[in-house]
């Protein structure tokens, strides 16, 4: 039986009407068609599918789409306001922070939930916030010296 | 070198950078076309079996379910890398080879309900005995998997340059060691994904498929079609690393059943059947023995290889060859032999990851020439620099190195490192250890057998000038090579880089390339975009000689950089691009320039001579500095330093990310990485959770250090440093440790409990703790 959930994705109010069983990460690739939100693992251990709910940052692969009934979700997709990259986006370009881009969704958002936290993170704070986030590419070099730099910058 | 350029050698940001961090980047598991059915592989619960019968009857009464297809289905056409061993068809026919093997595959309405169809095929299978390891399957009385391969024996190498017996009975001292690999996996984060649909009697391949050549050629060669009735093309690609190179179940499935149903179908594996797609990096079990003076120079080496190969060949057999032959490049030494034998188990196969089949024995043979090191009290850098490679020399087995900055590389990393105040300095449970790699810039030879350039390139103006579309068949994996084509390209015609578009991985849209495999196509598919911008200049200084002055100059008088043409005599007389583009657009139609490379003849005339040979090879000196905690062998890798002869490099940043990724793969295969059966040959830890990646906790800082190098073949100067880059990092780390705990770990991964049992044996040995 569908039931007919409200989601606030990237600020907009959506109506879907979903199966018990669907997942969160569904939801959004599948009946939003926000493919921003990758589907990796879905088994909860890469973090590509990571997006914000409510501000947090959670796989959505493991969250029913239930259970984010009347909840807000940024994704991706969100990151950008009025057009204007957030500073995050803009630091992953010019750092060199993306190679295959894969995990980059998943990274900026944990990223941008560090800094709405934490705007000063140490080094360490970095890491461990990125830690459940894999990256095959970049070796998490430049993407912890981005993340650094737009903390430094202060701009958020 | 010529540091007056305006667009390469300079780090500028991606191209595809904006469509990433956005999320508008399509990948082709983001894709959907109309009316599209969904499809899974039903794949063998055994290692090995026999089929008796396959029922898919109650399968096909599933409401919802489109398409059933097994082997009674489909072409029976065996494919793979070298024609003698071509051993794989698209699904089992008598027999099933691994847990995971490809049985058949279901289409329908939506994912769910394909998976419930695979549950509902009934096959009987009569299970065989099975064989997981290399030395159990060269055994007399081991189960045969292949009636071609007696003795399990797949591939089997005996090579032999010179004379090594003479070189070790010349030799001061002889050593021999003895040193194990594993089974590691690419882990890249996109799995594999395919979308096929037909107009007619042509079909279109969406595939995440790192050449999208090959991937037409396998499809043509199988399915008995046209290669020109055949569109392969990918869009964003989540990471390759060698593990999208064989054509997957998912490429030939997914056509057959669109075919078979006249709709589309979309085929994605899950994490787990990655892992039983496999084509990762061999395990390879590793003997070396090497001759050297009181001095340290190398006068010959034996290396004795044992790989196992899993279940098909695939690019298997090119590992096999990749393992001995590359060993010869880095040090200068005239007698070489080499022997392998690469053996077919009940596993999923092996292939080709970054670095092909070289880093393990490139692991190996670095450690052993560290021991050699302490026996002759020469340090491990010391030996490295007495043996490293010249330019402008032929190793052994027939390849012409031109540029090797192998010296330099370890003197500045040894500079760098403090090397000289750390050796032996350090305190107890502290090491540092180095090692040095390198690879081809580009297999010397395609995968079979043609005529065809390696690499060709087009480039459109744009009809007002104001553009221009770079198309290249090179494949974007991750890399950066859309970006830095566009480099190439912009610097050839004296054009703006951001004005360039790029078209690119698609047999129909863009123009042949072999692809992204080797490290070859900044040096290959640059030689191509080079050639072709520079049509495109010659046609625009052409045009515009007619147009500078009232009088007319000729084209050798003129110039054009960064949009502007220019009298070089009097560079304040100009045009700018667009309006000769556009000129000569009115006059002639479309302005567009070709270019093609191809290699040439390259190497020896042995057998296997063609595996190894290159345009150009990159070397590299990786040092790495390691904390062991005694008590429980976890190590922490504090510092890393890396020096790269890269040859003239078109983007540093790009190059970097290349080095700090490769390091990361080489740190996991050293430490935590391994792929895990049961006895029954089934996967253990076929997921990110228990196939251990580094997270950023364990990734140790990188000095990156690019030298001032520059390679006679290579267009302005470049060669490779993707795959080269991992190669050095095994060794290091395995040097590193040693140097921490002065005992060998002879297998990797040097896992913390490895350590840890290394450390209680020598303190059982010893009596106490002791550096």
């Amino acid at each position: 039986m569908k039931r007919i959930i409200t989601l606030v994705v990237n600020g907009e109010q959506r109506e879907v009407a979903v199966e018990p069983d669907l997942t969160l990460l569904e939801v959004l690739r599948e009946d939003l068609g926000l493919t921003g939100t990758k589907k990796a693992c879905n088994q909860g251990e890469c973090g590509a599918c990571t997006v914000l709910l409510d501000g947090k940052p959670v796989s959505s692969c493991l969250v029913l789409a239930v259970r984010a009934h009347g909840k807000a979700v940024v994704t991706v997709e969100g990151l950008a306001e009025n057009g204007r990259l957030h500073p995050l986006q803009e630091a992953f370009v010019t750092y060199g922070a993306v190679q295959c881009g894969f995990c980059t969704p998943g990274v900026l958002l944990v990223a941008k939930a560090l800094l709405d936290t934490n705007p000063h993170p140490t080094a360490q704070e970095i890491e461990q916030a990125i830690a459940g986030n894999i990256c095959r590419c970049t070796g998490y070099v430049k993407i912890i010296e981005a993340i650094t730099a737009v903390a430094q910058n202060q701009n958020i | 070198m010529n540091e007056n350029y305006s667009y390469i050698g300079k780090s500028l940001p991606r191209n595809d950078g904006l469509e990433k961090v956005t999320g508008r980047a399509r990948y082709t598991g983001d894709l959907k076309f109309p009316n599209m059915l969904y499809g899974k592989i039903l794949r063998s619960p055994h290692a090995h079996a026999r089929i008796i019968n396959i029922d898919t009857s109650e399968a096909e009464k599933l409401p919802g379910v489109k398409c059933i297809i097994t082997a009674k289905d489909v072409p029976a056409t065996k494919y793979g890398l070298s024609p003698a061993r071509w051993d794989e068809t698209i699904f089992c026919i008598d027999k099933v080879r691994y847990v995971g093997d490809k049985v058949g595959a279901v289409a329908a309405i939506d994912e769910e309900t394909a998976y419930k169809a695979l549950k509902l095929i009934k096959v009987d299978y009569e299970v065989l005995p099975a064989v997981f390891d290399p030395f159990e399957a060269r055994k007399e009385d081991a189960p045969q998997i292949f009636e071609e391969y007696p003795g399990n024996v797949n591939t089997e190498i005996h090579l032999h340059f010179g004379d090594v017996d003479k070189a070790f009975k010349d030799a001061y001292y002889v050593r021999t060691d003895r040193l194990d690999g594993q089974r590691t996996y690419h882990a890249f984060i996109e799995n594999h994904c395919s979308i096929a649909y037909w107009e007619g009697d042509k079909v279109t391949l969406y595939s995440s498929c790192q050449s999208v050549h090959y991937l037409q050629y396998y499809l043509s060669q199988v399915l008995d079609m046209k290669m020109g009735d055949i569109r392969v093309l990918k869009t964003y690609l989540g990471g390759g690393f060698g593990g999208k190179l064989d054509p997957t179940g998912n490429d030939f499935a997914s056509i057959i059943m669109a075919k078979k149903t006249g709709r589309p179908v979309k085929m994605s594996y899950d994490q787990k059947e990655t892992f039983y797609n496999g084509r990762g990096r061999h395990a390879q079990f590793m003997e070396f023995t090497t001759g050297v003076t009181k001095e340290g120079k190398i006068l010959g080496v034996h290396g004795n290889i044992v790989m196992d190969g899993g279940a098909y060949t695939g690019l298997g057999v090119a590992s096999a060859y990749y393992a001995g032959s590359l060993l010869t490049v880095l040090y200068d030494f005239d007698n070489y032999k080499f022997d392998c034998f690469r053996y077919v188990t009940n596993l999923p196969p092996n292939g080709a990851q970054r670095g092909h089949g070289q880093p393990q024995p490139r692991f190996a043979f670095e450690s052993h020439l560290d021991h050699i090191a302490e026996d002759l009290g020469i340090d491990p850098i010391d030996i490295r620099v007495i043996n490293a490679r010249k330019p402008g020399t032929t190793t052994c087995n027939g390849y012409e190195v031109k540029s090797c900055m192998l010296k330099e590389a370890n003197e500045l990393a040894r500079d760098i490192s403090g090397w000289r105040e750390k050796k032996d300095n350090l305190p107890a449970f502290s090491g540092i250890g180095v090692g040095n790699g390198g690879f081809v810039s580009g297999a010397g030879y395609s995968m079979y057998r043609n005529k065809l350039p390696h690499s060709t390139a087009m480039i459109k103006v744009m009809d007002d000038g104001t553009g221009a579309i770079l198309y290249t068949g090179a494949v974007e994996i991750g890399q950066g090579s859309d970006t830095v084509l566009a480099q190439m390209a912009a610097e050839a015609m004296g054009f703006p880089y951001e004005n360039i578009k790029v078209v690119a991985a698609d047999t129909d849209l863009a123009t042949h390339d072999f692809g992204a495999y080797a490290s070859r196509q900044t040096l290959m598919s640059g030689w191509a975009v080079k050639r072709a911008g520079e049509k495109v200049k010659q046609q625009i200084l052409e045009t515009a000689a007619d147009m500078m002055y009232d009088r007319p100059v000729t084209a050798e008088e003129l110039d054009c950089r960064e949009g502007i043409v220019f009298l070089k005599e009097e560079p304040g007389v100009t045009k700018t691009f667009a309006e000769v583009a556009s000129a000569y657009f009115i006059k002639k139609g479309p302005l567009v320039g070709t270019g093609s490379y191809h290699p040439g003849k390259l190497g020896g005339a042995h057998k296997g001579a063609a595996v190894g040979t290159s345009p150009a090879y990159s070397s590299a000196t990786q040092v790495a500095e390691v904390k062991v905690d005694e008590e429980t062998g976890e190590i922490h890798v504090i510092n890393t330093w890396d020096v790269h002869d890269s040859g003239y490099v078109i983007n540093p940043d790009l190059l970097h990310g290349q080095v700090h990724g490769a390091f990361y793969m080489g740190i996991g295969e050293s430490i935590w990485e391994e792929v895990l059966f049961n006895d029954k040959g089934e996967l253990l830890n076929g997921n990110f959770g228990e196939y251990r990646l580094p997270t950023a906790l364990d990734m140790p800082p990188v000095n990156s250090i690019i030298l001032d190098s520059y390679e006679p073949n290579g267009p302005w100067g470049v060669k490779e440093v993707g795959e080269g880059a991992t190669t050095p990092t095994m060794g290091c780390i395995s040097n590193a440790i040693y140097d921490a705990i002065g005992v060998r770990v002879s297998s990797l991964p040097i896992s913390y409990e490895k350590v840890w049992r290394a450390l209680k044996e020598k303190k059982g040995k010893e009596g106490k703790p002791q550096k």
